[in-house]
């Protein structure tokens, strides 16, 4: 598997660039996140980490607003983004989707070619301009590690594509928009060890641009891309560390079961 | 014990054995009954094409009475009515199907849903008689027509029959398009109307299709409300006014003409000859219909 090829220093020091304040949310009675607080560095790649049904992917739907259309849910506490509340009533939440993207654990193409995939947020943000989405669409598809299998299928429809191919142009169609934040939800889940590791190599060369938040499909994986790591159980936050720390060295009993495979 | 168990069991395996049979005896009856209608049409209607030379069939005139047998006009008729009626119905159709589906709050599609069903069941009579006495009067003064009875009053009434089926067929297509999907668009930062639009409704494509053949196949069968609002004269609708002056389609002209007909005479075949016509006709709409189902099944798996 493919290491950070930069060496491995944590970074130290970085902006907040998404900060969690006594973040509480319930699915109708059912308390899903208690009383979250994390910060979240800019550059870097954090990953939520611990067993299914701990909150983390309800977490990064938040950090999305895309829990907005469910009902019967609640939250307290804030989500704040470069010192704005996501949730303030001015926020326009199409704007901070397109600030915010996020990539879903099983590959969904959007009926259309590979072309109109990676296009669809730029064309829905008003860009018309046909040189210039011709350098987003090269752009993005370099950026996920795909350009160089799609460069001669852009017009074929996106189903066409294998299940790997299709999940890297998820983060293409994602990262097309120049988002500041990309949540990356299992990214690698439905994914071959090789299309896994084009995916991680290419969030070495993002993150340089971007904030990413990700919860891996693996501890193994987690262990690989980390810079933080943050540990959820129950819905709690257990305990976050900076670089591989929570890996080597966890300071709490239950990280440290996680972790070494006691349950999980 | 072990005997009484076995004793259940054979007793068991023989009913099960007659209730497997006698499904079976009902389904093959169902195909054996299409496939004996269709015989039946064809021994009646078949003399017809071997009697009457294919310049006089696919005349532009019908005159039974002096022997002249074109269906071109009757064809042309049913094809002007059923093809307004669904540049009528279809953006209708899909239209409302999107607002119950996605734009309409809980209750009010609870209340529509079956609204829309009820619709479905409104005998074609009574919406011939409507055509006849509300929507021919409006159509005659807004347009200043000779007539109310035209081609376009037969496509209203049609659009209005073809809605019912259209409306729930394309809300079932609608329904299926999973959820992450319009996850995905809102994730975009697409708009409730942008993913509507852009993502829901051509995801929904295959299914709409379906639901405008159906539409097609159900109007182009329809036979009383179209003979009662449509004026029934078998002209050409060839000139630009066609839409708005009398026209007679294939399913009228059997209607009216079936009761008067001695049976045997060339005229009798003749209509039979129309029928054959008009179930290879509908035949091919249905197969068109069916077609996205069988691709999509094949595909198998994610859509």
């Amino acid at each position: 598997m493919v290491m950070d090829p930069s060496g491995y220093d944590p970074p130290v020091g970085l902006p907040t660039k998404v900060r969690i304040e006594n973040l509480s949310y319930w699915y109708g009675d059912r308390l899903s996140l208690r009383d979250i607080t994390l910060d979240i560095p800019a550059n870097a790649i954090t990953t939520l980490i611990g067993p299914t049904g701990g909150g983390k992917s309800t977490l990064l739907r938040l950090i999305n607003r895309l829990n907005d259309l469910l009902e019967d849910t609640r939250m307290v506490g804030r989500i704040v983004l470069d010192g704005q509340d996501i949730y303030a009533p001015e926020v326009n939440v199409s704007e901070l989707r397109r600030r915010v993207g996020i990539v879903f654990a099983l590959p969904l193409p959007l009926p259309g070619t590979v072309r109109e995939n990676v296009l669809y947020g730029p064309k829905l943000a008003g860009i018309r301009d046909p040189a210039r989405l011709d350098e987003i669409l090269v752009r993005s598809l370099n950026q996920a590690a795909l350009w160089d299998e799609v460069k001669n299928r852009l017009d074929e429809p996106a189903h066409a594509l294998s299940g790997g191919q299709q999940q890297r142009l998820c983060i293409a169609r994602s990262l097309a928009m120049e988002p500041e934040v990309l949540l990356l939800d299992e990214p690698t889940s439905g994914l071959d060890p090789i299309s896994t590791g084009k995916v991680e190599e290419s969030l070495f060369a993002l993150k340089k641009h971007y904030t990413i938040i990700m919860v891996p499909h693996s501890i193994q994986q987690a262990a690989r891309v980390a810079d933080y790591a943050a540990f959820f159980l129950g819905g709690e936050l257990v305990e976050h560390q900076p670089g591989r720390g929570i890996f080597t060295a966890p300071k709490d009993k239950r990280t440290e079961d996680y972790i070494t495979g006691r349950f999980g | 014990m072990l005997k009484s168990e076995s004793v259940i069991g054979n007793k068991r395996r023989r009913f099960e054995i007659v209730i497997e049979s006698l499904i079976r005896v009902l389904g093959f009856s169902t195909i054996g009954f299409v496939v004996l209608i269709f015989l039946f049409l064809l021994r009646q209607g078949l003399p017809f094409f071997f009697e009457v030379p294919p310049v006089n069939f696919f005349g532009t005139r019908w005159y039974p009475t002096f022997g002249l047998f074109g269906t071109l006009p009757l064809i042309l008729g049913s094809v002007l009515v059923t093809l307004t009626a669904i540049v009528i119905a279809l953006p209708l159709g899909v239209a409302t199907a999107v607002f119950v589906r996605e734009i309409a709050p809980g209750w009010a599609r609870e209340i529509l849903k079956p609204l829309i069903e009820v619709l479905a069941g409104i005998p074609s009579v009574v919406l011939g008689f409507f055509g006849m006495n509300i929507v021919a009067p409006l159509v005659r003064t807004t347009l200043n027509v000779p007539t109310g009875l035209t081609a376009f009053t037969g496509a209203l009434i049609l659009a209005y029959m073809a809605l019912p089926t259209i409306i729930s067929v394309a809300e079932d297509a609608l329904d299926a398009v999973p959820k992450s999907y319009r996850d995905a668009g809102l994730a975009l930062g697409a708009t409730k109307w942008q993913v509507i639009w852009r993502v829901v409704v051509p995801a929904a494509r295959s299914g709409i299709v379906v639901a405008v053949m159906l539409g097609l196949g159900r109007a182009i069968g329809e036979t009383m409300a179209v003979m009662m609002v449509t004026g029934n004269a078998a002209r050409m609708p060839i000139t630009p006014d066609s839409l708005f002056r009398p026209v007679r389609t294939m399913t009228a002209t059997i209607a009216a003409e079936m009761g008067e007909v001695a049976q045997g005479s060339l005229h009798f075949h003749a209509l039979f000859g129309i029928g054959i016509l008009l179930f290879v006709l509908t035949f091919l709409i249905n197969l068109a219909a069916a077609r996205p189902i069988f691709q999509k099944r094949r595909r198998g798996g994610l859509r």
